[in-house]
């Protein structure tokens, strides 16, 4: 058996090839800690309470996004999508297993189970044509099916009752006797119960960052970078690409499913129009933001912007228009090569401290 | 019969997606960057005329020529402050930053001129060519026109002049076209002046069509411009024309003979199918990528 | 090393300044309702993004009478109108930020999607809430709203029901025979617009009206050109539109354009087509809707409203302003009959407002209204027809 050392501990949590791990696992546990404490003292004000849980959600789906954009290199416009029917499939089935499934645990990992399964299955299959393109026509094919997604979905009527499932396509040509209305339509799915809370959420992120670093360090992860930097010198390396790039976006999509399904559960009702072309952009920026391939940087840039608006509320009429500004600023700022250089030579201070201390 | 009616009701919704692609996809074409903040420009085009005529009563034409200068104006800030400093950096940042502009842009309307809908003057006589049961109106033929004769320059000027020419050096090759001696900042900065210039004649075109002037105006235009230059070949001046029109088609014929309610997913579909076939658009170009 | 101090650095000061900027308004809140006695009134639209105009009607018209009834004397308002863009998730937050804020009355929201989501917290946190705007049943109904009988039984509605409109608008026409041929152009991504499509197809089916055409857009949508065409080819001579009026102004232009011109009939989400800046009255006449407002009625009241709004904000009223205006003058006829003070909690003014409104008859400037337990209201629906740009009566 090795002895337990400290020093070997720490050495093994900060090398170069676990501190990003060590970090971002850290920050999660370290918010959920934070936010435990203020729930339990009372101080956590019922705006912050109800953000909880989304922006959690949107860690995750950011989280799946850059592992597309960022390690990928593929640039995907539809995560809204597979956000989307992971929502609406976990949702009816939350709502479909309602009385059958007594345990609200067991319930929650049923709806988040399917939800990320069938969004896998979507992702796969439009990772077919998505992947044999690039650049600006891949975009251009995942907000396609960002756009047929929504437009299903909105002329979708599904419900069941005592006498079974019933499902119509654009017109609703059923009515139920008694039962419930799953998808209804552009109303989308109303009168649900809350089955989510911060804990459930936190967890995924943890699971969603273990899915991630697990990826991204194995062999698939390697051949994956590999082939974004080089997509020509990779296949003659031997490297599959395109299955690799596959593995990669339906891993995605599964994570952005699973990430819908929680936001589903955390809502009383869920409407078809969220899940548009301008959430995927809003994810998009989170990630680029938060850097292209960087897991840590994701989880701070999506908890900074998602509380932005909500922060800048107080300024009233000028609220969108100072989202706008700081949203230039921050990509001014961070590509800007003398403040870039400064705040290197800021940070290099602690670097040679922290050597030194070593 | 019907058929040729739907036909042309779809050339004309073509052809004002066309001239707005014609604008997006000469910014791609020479900056390989997909300005999200186009359609705004053509929203803040769109106020201009509005109130040059409205407001203060100024004949159409001078109004089109004042909106044109004011966006050409507005192009020029836009890329010096948000896009120029963004030179080195990631095509994802320009992106982004992009983004940020067009949330300015519509919220500064909105502070300024609010949110209620304005409806824009008649600049074009409602009246039409008859063919027998079929008519065109004047309208489309002029946005038909007005595209021919903006892909007609736009082609001359990038191959004939000389700043065209760097502009087609600086769209193949940044770092050469600067070994060159040509000033691949400067040239950027006119792609964005032209193209927010092209953005104002669109506003005028597309305003008439579709009368109403709201600041959340350019977001529909740009995603359906977005499509069409892809369609087309994004980056090639025809392509557009030709996705645009296509486009149109497509969404009128499928709402006309399949479903009103799934024609975007029909158009989107169609999409889909084209690029699979013709990975780089109807009229875009193969380019070979080297180790 | 140097990306976890960055990072720590970063999530440390995030803490710290929503922590103490969120403790700290509460704070500051609390002690402001002991010492101004003006009673809260919170609400929430989109005031900014693609309905930007509706939340802004009802931001501006709920603060003019705020206004006007501070100037008054007596009971004392302050509005408080959170941007939600219209996006449920928003609304909650703004519900949040409201609640944060001692919210002790509510407009709800604006929109019909943003107060399904919120009306449960209503609920949950006894607060009275009156929607100037959101006419889904779902508002006040619980469940898939099948049930009238379930209901959350303190938020009520301003506006008709979408199935009211959709049912009137069925039985005005046949009633009138305005049109043998009947097209139908609704948007189906919204559910306002699909649910009053549904009732007016199930009361038309009853009633035996000829339906001839039924063609859809999404809100994107600027080109009518195709179901304009199928309704003429399928020889319509009404053409039923609930909609709202920025779609309506297009479909009124084209089939202008094209010489079709069939008996337009609209529902109130048509309201507001005449007050656009540079609108041509001219295409709009003989359009039959369906309003409880008018903004050229000689009524004082409206008169006094359209003068005021118009001076202050620069443009004409539609239905959405009117509403909101109501909304805060019913709940100060409650408050005034109800003895309700601004010391008092949110839980105790939500019992003395709901057995308040329940026995009102409110005359405002969309006309007469009474409410049921169930939160819907009773009103009667008012066809106007437009004739040289303004609405008159039909007969």
């Amino acid at each position: 058996m090795k002895k337990f050392s400290m020093k070997k501990l720490f050495s093994f949590l900060f090398n170069r090839k676990h501190s990003n791990m060590t970090i971002s696992y850290g920050i999660v546990v370290l918010m959920y800690l934070i936010i435990e404490v203020l729930i339990k003292t009372n101080n956590l004000s019922y705006l912050l309470t109800s953000l909880l849980v989304p922006t959690c959600c949107y860690i995750i789906v950011a989280l799946a996004l850059n592992l597309v954009v960022g390690f990928s290199g593929d640039l995907s416009l539809g995560h809204a999508a597979f956000m989307g029917i992971g929502a609406f499939v976990g949702s009816a089935i939350s709502n479909y297993v309602y009385s059958l499934v007594p345990n609200i645990a067991l319930r929650v990992i049923v709806a988040i189970l399917a939800g990320s399964i069938i969004s896998g299955i979507f992702g796969y299959l439009i990772s077919i044509p998505v992947l044999k393109l690039s650049g600006d026509y891949l975009a251009i094919v995942t907000l396609a099916f960002c756009q047929i997604v929504k437009s299903l979905l909105n002329n979708i009527y599904l419900g069941f009752d005592d006498s079974g499932i019933h499902f119509s396509f654009i017109n609703q040509n059923f009515t139920l006797d008694g039962g419930k209305m799953l998808i209804n339509g552009p109303v989308g799915s109303t009168g649900n119960t809350k089955f989510s809370n911060f804990t459930v959420a936190i967890i995924m992120v943890l699971f969603t960052l273990f899915i991630v670093f697990n990826l991204i360090n194995s062999k698939y992860g390697r051949a994956i970078k590999a082939s974004r930097d080089n997509k020509i010198a990779a296949s003659s390396i031997g490297i599959d690409v395109i299955k690799a790039k596959t593995l990669c976006f339906v891993v995605s999509s599964i994570l952005a499913g699973g990430a819908g399904a929680l936001y589903a559960l955390n809502y009383t009702t869920l409407s078809v129009a969220k899940f548009d072309f301008n959430l995927s952009i809003m994810i998009l920026v989170y990630v680029v933001l938060g850097g292209l391939g960087n897991i840590p940087g994701t989880i701070v840039a999506t908890t900074i912007l998602v509380l932005l608006p909500e922060l800048l509320r107080s300024l009233s009429d000028y609220r969108m228009i100072a989202y706008a500004l700081v949203l230039i600023m921050i990509m001014l700022i961070s590509n800007n090569e003398t403040i870039k250089n400064s705040f290197n030579s800021l940070i290099g201070i602690f670097k040679r401290k922290d050597q030194n201390n070593a | 019969m019907l058929f040729l009616t739907y036909l042309i009701n779809g050339i004309s919704l073509g052809s004002v997606y066309a001239i707005i692609a014609l604008g997006y996809t000469m910014v791609y074409g020479i900056a390989k960057m997909l300005n999200f903040a186009h359609g705004d420009v053509i929203m803040i085009g769109a106020y201009i005329i509005f109130f040059m005529i409205y407001k203060f009563n100024l004949p159409i034409l001078l109004s089109i020529i004042i909106s044109i200068l004011i966006c050409l104006l507005l192009g020029i800030i836009i890329e010096r402050l948000a896009y120029k400093p963004l030179r080195k950096a990631s095509s994802l940042s320009v992106l982004i930053t992009a983004i940020g502009v067009s949330y300015l842009l519509q919220n500064l309307a909105q502070l300024f001129w609010t949110s209620s809908n304005k409806i824009f003057p008649n600049i074009i006589s409602n009246g039409s060519f008859s063919f027998g049961s079929i008519s065109i109106s004047y309208l489309t033929i002029i946005t038909i026109l007005v595209c021919l004769l903006i892909m007609l320059v736009l082609t001359l000027f990038v191959n004939k002049t000389k700043i065209g020419m760097a502009m087609r050096a600086v769209s193949e090759d940044k770092d050469a076209a600067r070994l060159m001696g040509i000033n691949v900042d400067r040239t950027i900065s006119i792609t964005f002046a032209i193209g927010s210039g092209l953005a104002a004649i669109a506003s005028a075109l597309f305003c008439a069509a579709y009368p109403a002037v709201y600041p959340t105006l350019g977001s529909m235009p740009g995603i359906k411009a977005f499509t069409a230059a892809v369609f087309g070949g994004i980056g090639s001046i025809p392509g557009a024309l030709v996705g645009g029109i296509m486009l149109g088609i497509i969404e009128t014929l499928s709402k006309a003979y399949i479903s009103t309610q799934l024609s975007d997913a029909i158009v989107f579909a169609i999409l889909i199918i084209v690029l699979l076939i013709k990975p780089t658009g109807l009229l875009g170009r193969k380019v070979n990528e080297k180790v | 090393m140097k990306k976890l101090f960055t990072i720590l650095i970063v999530v440390m000061c995030m803490f710290s300044m929503t922590a103490c900027s969120s403790s700290g308004n509460s704070n500051n809140n609390n002690n402001q309702a002991n010492d101004v006695q003006a009673i809260k009134i919170g609400g929430s639209g989109p005031t900014s993004g693609d309905y930007a105009e509706y939340g802004n009607a009802v931001k501006n018209a709920a603060q003019l009478a705020v206004d006007e009834i501070n100037a008054l004397g007596g009971v004392q308002f302050v509005l408080n109108f959170q941007d939600d863009q219209g996006d449920p998730d928003q609304a909650e937050t703004a519900f949040g930020t409201l609640m944060d804020w001692g919210m002790q009355l509510s407009l709800s929201t604006t929109t019909s999607g943003a107060g399904i989501r919120v009306s449960p917290l209503y609920e949950e946190n006894k607060i009275f809430a009156m929607t100037p705007s959101g006419s889904n049943p779902l508002l006040t109904l619980k469940g898939d709203g099948n049930n009238e009988n379930d209901y959350y039984g303190n938020i009520f509605q301003m506006c008709f029901t979408d199935p009211n409109q959709g049912i009137a608008s069925a039985d005005y026409i046949s009633m009138n025979n305005l049109g043998s041929s009947i097209a139908i152009i609704y948007e189906n991504d919204i559910d306002y617009s699909v649910s009053v499509y549904n009732k007016f197809m199930e009361q038309a089916k009853n009633l035996g009206l000829n339906v001839v055409y039924e063609g859809t857009f999404v809100d994107a949508d600027t080109d009518f050109s195709v179901q304009l065409t199928a309704a003429q080819q399928a020889g319509a001579d009404l053409v039923f539109l609930p909609i709202y009026y920025k779609h309506a102004t297009y479909i009124l232009n084209q089939a202008n354009t094209m010489n079709y011109a069939p008996i337009f009939f609209g529902v109130d989400g048509m309201d507001g087509i005449l007050g656009q800046d540079g609108f041509d009255s001219s295409i709009a006449e003989g359009v039959y809707l369906l309003t409880p407002f008018s903004a050229t009625s000689p009524d004082s009241n409206v008169q006094h409203f359209v003068s005021e709004y118009q001076s202050k904000f620069g443009s004409t009223p539609n239905q959405f302003a009117a509403d909101a205006y109501d909304v805060v003058y019913a709940m100060y006829e409650c408050v005034k009959a109800g003895n309700i003070t601004a010391d008092m909690s949110a839980q105790d003014i939500c019992d003395a407002m709901v057995n308040q409104i329940l026995s009102l008859t409110f005359t405002g400037v969309t006309g007469e209204s009474k409410w049921q337990a169930n939160g819907q209201v009773t009103k009667v629906p008012m066809a106007v027809v437009i004739h040289d740009g303004a609405y008159t009566d039909p007969q």
